[in-house]
């Protein structure tokens, strides 16, 4: 079973829930796929590093001696990464996806293929539980590659699946392949803004979804209202305590700490079980 | 002119709640941009009546012709984005990179553009407002950013403001780097917490890496007093000034409730805002 946890809006709660969640289930595996901003490993100080590698993206190598200047790798690089001056061949590797194109389309050979790397894997253990994230380096921008390779390293009976926030290709790229997805919302108009857009991509992708209202008791009843409207269950309130904001804060588990908490996040994954069928 | 963009590598840490302030503190002298084209939420508290609607061409998406493809497997084998399956093109995978379209040896693959967001132009009370919306799973996000940049630059100039308020999105990626790269100033929010301070560091790192002068604002300060003081040292140690803590203030979220910014609404955090702005408009003067 993958579950995976998103939300439209950032700083609502992901790493939250899929923390608590994963260390309540115990023997699990947890994929923190928000490369740009990898969190979920900080709650688990007691973690074993078992493993961590670069992560590559392909681009060209261009042999200048063969290469005529005659452009037509420029011209069909759509992300303009190459640039062709009577000297020289310019290339501008952030721009680069590593598509191959330009080695296809280059006429006389003259273009290979090597590698270069935009982040890193991780591996780590705490007890049964199998942590995973990527991270990206500093000044590149994409992610999604990156987010692709660290999904590919789990594979046990139950994935938890740690999104980045928002609605582009990155979240698509990682609740891709979800048996469910928990969307973490706050009870406030920005919140359910950005609710009703995750919501609305998942049902383009066929995903069923459930919603865990955090820090519930501060903003209004308007997210109460959309779910039921749209038929959404909702699967869990965390209500705004200074006690769990203060654990969250110095990097400590709810679950581990409110032993109460620890079977609510149990509930969670048996109902989430239920919903799937 | 200059540019000012609010970010921060963690999400919820009060960016668009800060920058309707400041939209409000400007009087009328900044344009506003909305550069998180993919979550915008500015538009909830300024609500903007749309004047001008772009559409935004994104990445082109392959097509393939039915009647002209022999099923040979070209495609789906060179596809490096796994956008092929069975001969149909997946668009949410397809990157627009025409690799498709080269080994393809019937000729039935073409590329075609397509809308992916629109950006708009709008009137609000605190002035003209530029915003978008990605149409959801679609790439080039910083496209669209840069697509929203360039018209508030073209609108200031008509307008003649010579200042641009930008409000970015969370993270590191593509979109937070198009709404940094050539801003006079880039003002992160964090909050004193494990995650903020890890978000921070690699925030920070991103816009010295791109040269843009930064400056930092802990939101929330007295939720968490001796991460709140960690922080600071960190930026003492960096050479980044702190702008401003702002308390925390259950009043910020009545505002957005009624869909007013912090400073209409009154309370700690709206003099705290106020202060900051004091300390910025100077920086942000020609």
């Amino acid at each position: 079973m993958i579950i995976s946890i998103a939300s439209g809006k950032g700083g609502t709660g992901k790493t939250l829930v899929a923390t608590n969640m994963a260390a309540a289930l115990g023997e699990a595996e947890l994929v923190d796929c928000d490369v740009e901003e990898p969190n979920s490993y900080l709650f688990f100080p007691d973690r074993d590093l078992v493993e961590s590698a670069d992560c590559g993206l392909p681009i060209p190598i261009i042999d200048d001696e063969k290469c005529t200047r005659c452009r037509i790798c420029s011209e069909f690089c759509a992300y303009n990464a190459l640039a062709v001056f009577p000297q020289e061949v310019l290339f501008f590797k952030e721009l680069c996806h590593g598509c191959g194109g330009c080695a296809i389309a280059c006429p006389e050979d003259a273009i290979t293929e090597g590698s270069r790397a935009i982040g890193k894997i991780y591996r780590a253990q705490v007890g049964d539980l199998g942590l995973f994230w990527g991270e990206l380096n500093l000044g590149e921008a994409m992610a999604t590659p990156l987010i692709k390779e660290a999904k590919k390293q789990a594979s046990g009976d139950l994935i938890l699946i740690d999104s980045p926030p928002g609605t582009a290709c990155p979240m698509i790229e990682s609740v891709e392949g979800s048996d469910f997805c928990v969307l973490v919302t706050e009870p406030t108009p920005f919140g359910l803004y950005d609710l009703d857009i995750a919501v609305n991509v998942l049902a383009d992708m066929e995903i069923p979804c459930g919603v865990i209202v955090n820090r519930s008791g501060i903003g209004d009843r308007e997210i109460y209202r959309y779910c039921e409207r749209r038929d959404i269950p909702l699967l869990l309130e965390i209500p705004f305590s200074r006690k769990i904001a203060e654990l969250y804060s110095w990097g400590l588990l709810f679950s581990r700490e409110m032993p109460e908490w620890k079977d609510r996040f149990v509930s969670l994954a048996d109902r989430i079980e239920e919903l799937i069928g | 002119m200059k540019q000012l963009t609010v970010i921060s590598g963690k999400g919820g840490t009060g960016k668009t709640t800060l920058l309707a302030s400041l939209a409000f503190l400007a009087r009328g002298d900044a344009v506003l941009a909305d550069c998180d084209v993919d979550a915008p939420d500015l538009h909830l508290l300024l609500d903007p009546e749309i004047v001008e609607t772009h559409d935004f061409m994104g990445l082109q998406t392959a097509r393939i012709d039915e009647s002209e493809c022999t099923q040979c497997g070209e495609c789906e084998e060179n596809c490096r984005f796994e956008a092929i399956k069975d001969f149909q093109v997946d668009p949410r995978h397809c990157e627009g990179c025409g690799v498709c379209t080269l080994v393809c040896p019937a000729d039935a693959v073409s590329m075609v553009d397509q809308v992916s967001g629109h950006a708009y132009v709008s009137r609000t009370r605190f002035g003209t407002m530029i915003h978008a919306h990605l149409i959801p799973g679609e790439e080039a996000s910083g496209k669209l950013v840069a697509m929203v940049r360039e018209l508030a630059h073209e609108v200031a100039e008509a307008e003649k403001k010579d200042l641009v308020l930008i409000d970015g999105s969370p993270g590191i990626g593509c979109p937070v780097i198009a709404s940094i790269t050539g801003a006079d100033l880039a003002l992160i929010m964090t909050e004193p917490t494990l995650s903020g301070v890890h978000d921070l560091e690699r925030i920070v790192g991103v816009t010295l890496h791109f040269g843009v002068e930064t400056l930092v604002c802990i939101n929330k300060y007295d939720l968490n007093l001796e991460v709140t003081e960690q922080i600071e040292r960190w930026c003492q140690e960096m050479g980044i000034s702190m702008a401003e803590k702002l308390p925390f203030d259950p009043g910020v979220v009545d505002a957005m409730v009624s869909r007013k910014t912090v400073i209409e609404f009154g309370g700690p955090v709206a003099d705290a805002i106020e202060n900051l702005w004091l300390r910025l408009r100077p920086e942000l003067q020609e």
